[in-house]
This record gives C-alpha cells, sequence and structure tokens, in this order.
C-alpha cells in the first residue's frame, strides 16, 4: 500500500506559504487567498462528488457565509476575521442542515436543479433588499485577527495566512472524515443505494450530512472572500459563481483533499492570465480549458500526480 | 426448537395482481428452508416483505417475537436479516475487498465503532478481529480470495453471484434470506455453489431461506421446502413429502420441468 502523504504536503505548502509569503506581490497574495477560499467550497463540492452528486448551487452557501461576514461588521461592528468565517460557515450549516431533508431525497439531474433553483432564489431576494444594497451589495469593514489589527501593508498578509491556517484545518478534518466509515460510503453510495441500505445504512442520511459538511466549507469560503475582497454583491449567489466551483472541482479531480486547493489556484492562474491577454473572451480560454481538461485528464489534475506516483 | 420468523397472515397486491394471499410460514431457527414455486408465485414478494422492501396490505412479520413490519430494510438488517438478490447487487466501481471493506465499515458505524474520533483499528462487531482480517476470512471462505483486487464489475457471473452473498455475512445475520443463489450457474456447480455457502453460514449459525429452481438441490440441502403457487403456500413439508404432493407436482415441479426442457 501506498503512504499516505497528504498530511506532509499539506504541512509543508502551509510552512511554504506562511513563510514565504511576505515575499509575494499584493496581488499575489490576493489571487492565492480567493483561490484557498475557493478551494474550501470546492473541498466540499468534493466531498459530494464522490457520491456521485453534483450541486449546481453551492454559491448559496458562499453568498450566505459571504453575507453573514457583512452584516457582522455592518450591523454588529464585528470585523474579527476568524468569528466572520466562523458565523459565516455555522450559517450556511444550519441552512443546509434544514433543507437538506429536501435536497437528501433527490439524486442525479434533480438534485443539481433543486440546489440551483435555492441558490437563484436567495439571489432574488437579496437583489430586492435595499438594507443590503440590492444589486450593489456593500463593503465590508477592514478586519482584525482575533482583536489584532494588522498594519496596512500586512493586511493581505495577515488575511492570507489566516485563510491558509482554516484551509489547513478543514483538509485535516474532510482528510479524516474521508476515512471514516460514512466518509468511506461515498463511492458505495454512487454505485448502489439498495445494497447500502441492505447493508443498514441510510444512504439519505449520509447524503445529508455531506451535504451539511458541503456547506460549511462554503460558508467558511463566502466569508473569507468577503473579507479579503472588502465588497460584497448578489452575484456570489448567481449561478455562474456555482458554475466556477464545479469548474474547478472537475479541474481538481476527487483523489484528495489537496486537489481542491491546487484546483483553485490554477483556475485563478487561468482566469486571471486569460483576462489579462483578453478581456473579452477570458471565459473562451476557460472554456477551452476545460475541454482539453475533460478530453485528456477526465479524472482531473490530480491523477496526473497520482499517475506518476503509481509508476515510479 | 424455537421460531425465530414468524409470517401471519401476509397480503400484497399489485393493482390486480396478488403476489401474496395469506401466507403463513413459521420459520426454526438454524434450519435450512427451500422455496420453491414458478415466476410470479410470490417468493420474491415474500423475502421483499420479509427484508421490509415492500409492505404488506396485511398481516404481520415477527422476528424473535418483536414485529418488523413497518421497519425500513436498513433496520431489518441491523437486526440481522439479510438478503442476497436475484441479480447480484455489489458496487461495481470497487475492488471485491473494497466492496466488503465499505459493508464492513457500515456494521462498524452501526456499532459506534470507527467513526470519527476514534483512534486506531476498531474490532468489526460479531467477528472480534480487525476489518481487513474480517474481509479476508469470508472471502476465503467462499473461494473469493484470489479475486480480491479484481473491479467487482469484471467478475464472472458465478463470482458476482458468491460476492453477493458474502457481503451479507459481513454482518453476522441470524435469519439469511438468498434469492435464487445458483441462477445462472451451470448445473454441474450448483451443487458445489451450494455446499460452500451452506457450509460459510453454518460456520456463522444462521437460519436460511433460500429460492432454488433446481428440485435435485433443494431435495439435498432444504430440511423443509415452502411450495408457492399464484401468491399462497401450497405445501410446507419435508421436500420428500412437499415434492411428492400432487398439487405441487402439477404448479410447481411439472411447469419447472417443462420451462426448463
Amino acid at each position: 500500500m501506498r503512504r499516505d502523504r497528504t498530511l506532509v504536503i499539506l504541512a509543508v505548502s502551509f510552512v511554504a506559504l506562511a513563510a514565504g509569503g511576505p515575499w509575494l506581490p499584493q496581488w499575489a497574495m490576493f489571487i492565492v487567498t480567493i483561490a484557498i477560499a475557493q478551494g474550501l467550497v470546492a473541498l466540499g463540492l468534493m466531498l459530494l462528488l464522490r457520491a456521485g452528486l453534483v450541486s449546481f448551487g453551492q454559491a448559496l452557501f458562499y453568498c450566505l457565509g459571504a453575507y453573514a461576514a457583512g452584516a457582522l461588521g455592518r450591523f454588529v461592528g464585528i470585523s474579527d476575521i476568524f468569528v466572520e468565517m466562523l458565523v459565516g460557515g455555522a450559517l450556511a450549516a444550519f441552512t443546509a442542515f434544514i433543507l437538506g431533508f429536501l435536497l437528501a431525497r433527490y439524486r442525479g439531474i434533480f438534485f443539481g436543479l433543486l440546489s440551483l433553483a435555492l441558490s437563484m432564489i436567495l439571489y432574488g431576494l437579496l437583489v430586492k433588499n435595499e438594507a443590503l444594497g440590492s444589486t450593489d451589495g456593500f463593503n465590508i469593514l477592514a478586519s482584525t485577527l482575533v482583536g489584532v489589527r494588522p498594519r496596512p501593508d500586512w493586511v493581505r498578509y495577515a488575511v492570507l495566512v489566516s485563510a491558509a491556517a482554516v484551509a489547513l484545518i478543514a483538509a485535516l478534518l474532510v482528510h479524516r472524515y474521508l476515512n471514516t466509515p460514512l466518509g468511506r460510503l461515498a463511492p458505495a453510495i454512487k454505485d448502489n443505494e439498495i445494497r447500502v441500505e441492505y447493508m443498514g445504512a441510510s444512504a439519505r442520511r449520509a447524503v445529508h450530512v455531506k451535504y451539511v459538511i458541503a456547506a460549511a466549507l462554503a460558508g467558511v469560503g463566502g466569508a473569507l472572500a468577503a473579507t479579503a475582497v472588502g465588497h460584497i454583491d448578489p452575484e456570489m449567489a448567481y449561478w455562474t459563481t456555482s458554475g466556477e466551483f464545479i469548474f474547478i472541482t472537475i479541474l481538481a479531480g476527487t483523489g484528495s483533499v489537496v486537489a481542491p486547493f491546487v484546483g483553485a489556484l490554477i483556475y485563478g492562474a487561468i482566469h486571471t492570465t486569460a483576462y489579462d491577454l483578453s478581456p473579452n473572451t477570458w471565459q473562451m480560454s476557460l472554456g477551452a480549458a476545460l475541454l482539453a481538461l475533460i478530453v485528456f485528464l477526465p479524472e482531473g489534475l490530480w491523477s496526473l500526480f497520482t499517475r506518476h506516483v503509481r509508476h515510479s | 426448537m424455537s421460531v425465530i420468523l414468524d409470517a401471519r397472515g401476509l397480503c400484497k397486491s399489485f393493482g390486480a395482481v396478488t403476489a401474496a394471499a395469506e401466507v403463513n410460514a413459521a420459520i426454526e431457527k438454524d434450519s435450512v428452508v427451500g422455496l420453491i414455486g414458478t415466476n410470479g408465485a410470490g417468493k420474491t414478494t415474500f423475502i421483499n416483505m420479509i427484508t421490509g422492501y415492500l409492505k404488506p396490505d396485511r398481516g404481520t412479520i415477527q422476528y424473535e417475537g418483536r414485529d418488523i413490519t413497518p421497519l425500513p430494510p436498513r433496520e431489518i438488517t441491523r437486526l440481522g436479516i439479510c438478503r442476497s438478490f436475484q441479480i447480484p447487487q455489489l458496487y461495481p466501481s470497487l475492488s471485491v475487498r473494497e466492496n466488503m471493506m465499505v459493508g464492513i465499515g457500515i456494521v462498524l458505524r452501526n456499532a459506534g465503532r470507527g467513526g470519527f474520533f476514534s483512534r486506531g483499528h476498531a474490532l468489526v462487531p460479531g467477528h472480534e478481529a480487525p476489518a481487513e482480517d474480517v474481509a479476508e476470512r469470508i472471502l476465503a471462505r467462499f473461494g473469493l480470495a484470489d479475486y480480491a483486487g479484481r473491479n467487482a464489475q469484471v467478475l464472472p457471473g458465478g463470482v458476482r453471484k458468491l460476492l453477493d452473498i458474502a457481503l451479507t455475512m459481513v454482518a453476522r445475520p441470524r435469519v439469511l434470506l438468498l434469492d435464487e443463489p445458483t441462477s445462472g450457474v451451470s448445473s454441474q456447480e450448483k451443487f458445489g455453489i451450494m455446499q460452500m455457502v451452506l457450509d460459510a453460514v453454518r460456520a456463522e449459525g444462521a437460519t436460511v431461506l433460500f429460492v432454488e429452481h433446481d428440485m435435485e438441490v433443494v431435495s439435498r440441502f432444504a430440511a423443509r421446502v415452502l411450495a408457492f403457487y399464484d401468491g399462497r403456500i401450497i405445501a410446507d413439508a419435508a421436500p420428500s413429502v412437499a415434492l411428492a404432493d400432487p398439487e405441487v407436482r402439477r404448479h410447481v415441479v411439472g411447469r419447472l420441468k417443462a420451462a426448463h426442457a
């Protein structure tokens, strides 16, 4: 059996980012932070995808997390990044717990479209809500870290390291979860729910749990993105945002908890480069990248890595 | 001997079709019971009602004195009633070993072991051994050890059938319902497979009900026969008696012979 290097990869990545971060240009710190936020959402999508479920509405929880963070600053006066992420994740998880009673009954295209519909309802509500800035959204306060306010030129680095720390913890927890019986049930649910049921487990309950975990991760990611950007608007719940997350998840593959973050980083790089080269047709470049990926690496970028390991 | 499973007055209709009409059967502990009958006679409906997949329109099913009629399949499974399927229900994208490990994982989890916070290797309840050992042991007993690393998708038909039964053994069933365990297997192999299955099951100590169309297999392995016809049990006796019954000969044995000729 191949030794599990996930923990080492995660630890080394975190230390490298924390140590090398100060030398990164400000724009790069921003891109990496956003990639971590999106990677958190993709990490949750990966859990669902392993069970054969594609959520076209993960932006719902991303946006909820972001607005929870924004509302904390605007209405309560709290702008600590860790509190924002905690509240964002908790609100998303709670919402998913309620919605899960409905969603966990559905599979395939019905699950996908229902999740999409729910995210568009939130979009519709936010667009009409004057108190939350309707289509313009609103700016959110500069963040503190456990009460400490970093110097202005260090804010981006501080947010980056906080993001990386949260991502590290999330990845470790999910990695552990994947190795529990419930986590290992995912491919079985994808393959044959009748057998799962006749072995004494509830597929619906397992899906519900995965849905809640995925939502919590998306909520944390949303709160993080809100803090990093400093502005939130209803576009965060729009279906194209969900599409981006699916893009990243498929780009990454479901082989490891590290994959979603690598996928998000590469997505960020493609996105930024494409936008830089041709601001009007960048979607075309992204589309071409996805097409090439599906044709050449149907199991995602991570399969490149595992294939290499298997051969060596 | 004590009764472990007691079905009383089971009725089930699908529109105009009556799949069960007043089915009564008391199954004794550790017995081996053969279910015979033509297609549509109500054998699989009987199994589906016992395992909770179908709810009877009327009647009750008692398991060790407890009414299990309203329970869903997963809870009936947890109580110790397991089943195999006429068409094997496997996890095709996983290897044979992984198929077993998923099942063992469920058993561990239902026993509150091997959860998120537990450390090290939990022992599988009922087997009191680590998960990997339990998988190896059951696979060996069913002659599947050589297939452990193969994907379930690419297994030959007979092996799929055996794996389907081996999966049920993971939960240490007290009652095992086998839906046509030897269908799709050549007639020479049938005896060997039934022998292997029953040896494996007896080693764990379970009551067995099996659906079978080959009367020689039934005579050899069943201590008691339930003959189904038109949703009713028309004979309930030892094989030598049941298979000689004129009604059974007319409605079951004769028709099966004609169908197989």
